[in-house]
């Protein structure tokens, strides 16, 4: 599993890419293995606007997750 | 056209471009945004994209901006990067039969941009770098259109 850290995020973490081998099986449990190695990290990915894509495709909520899922974090966003 | 370019791009030869050979369209608008010098207080914009995700996601608004205003055509080109003040950000570019639908269209794509396109802006200056993050006002631009 790739996971992707966008914006202020990846400061936060101080890394923007991770492989994670063996992979979390869902969302919630890739969240509570980032909180046991990052605690600030994963207070700012439930954050305001923080939202989640799986194989780039924005998820609400709960999901499962397969061994080779792309899971990127997004805080929000500002182009233009 | 939807294009993420790495490098300074030239607004004006992308709109040579666009406009060339239309016969039916009555109406083009465009928008260049510049980066801010902010009387030095900005030394340099750094965007932040999810390439794959980022052209899809704008593609998905230009299309339904298509349908919603009628347009015959669209294209946008926004920079990733760093980008150092003056420079062009984004162009966006619409044609329609009649100019309405071309400004209001153009209008609405650049509030999209501003506060809903996947790019993550930093803005570098004398006191470091900070994150930009949509303000009140963009929010409230975007709400301008349901």
């Amino acid at each position: 599993m790739r996971v992707l850290l966008f914006g202020r995020l990846g400061d936060i973490a101080g890394w923007r890419e991770r492989t994670l081998d063996p992979a979390p099986a869902s969302l919630a449990a890739l969240k509570a293995m980032l909180a046991r190695e990052d605690l600030p990290l994963a207070q700012a990915l439930d954050g305001p606007g923080v939202q989640a894509a799986v194989d780039k495709r924005i998820v609400r909520g709960e999901t499962t997750l397969a061994d080779s899922a792309e899971v990127a974090f997004l805080p929000p966003m500002s182009g233009g | 056209m939807i294009r993420l370019a790495d490098a300074p791009f030239d607004p004006a030869a992308e709109l040579g471009r666009f406009c060339a050979g239309r016969t039916e369209s009555g109406a083009v608008a465009s928008f260049i945004g510049i980066a801010r010098g902010e009387q030095g207080q900005a030394t340099a914009l750094e965007l932040e994209a999810y390439p794959g995700f980022t052209e899809a996601e704008i593609a998905r608004c230009a299309e339904a901006a298509a349908a919603r205003f009628s347009l015959q055509d669209v294209l946008i080109v926004h920079r990733w990067g760093r980008i150092a003040p003056g420079e062009p950000i984004v162009l966006v570019a619409t044609a329609s039969a009649h100019r309405r639908e071309a400004f209001e269209a153009c209008d609405y794509l650049m509030d999209y941009l501003k506060s809903r396109a996947p790019f993550w802006k930093k803005e570098h200056g004398p006191a470091g770098p900070r994150w930009v993050e949509p303000t009140a006002r963009d929010l409230d631009d975007l709400a301008r259109w349901g």
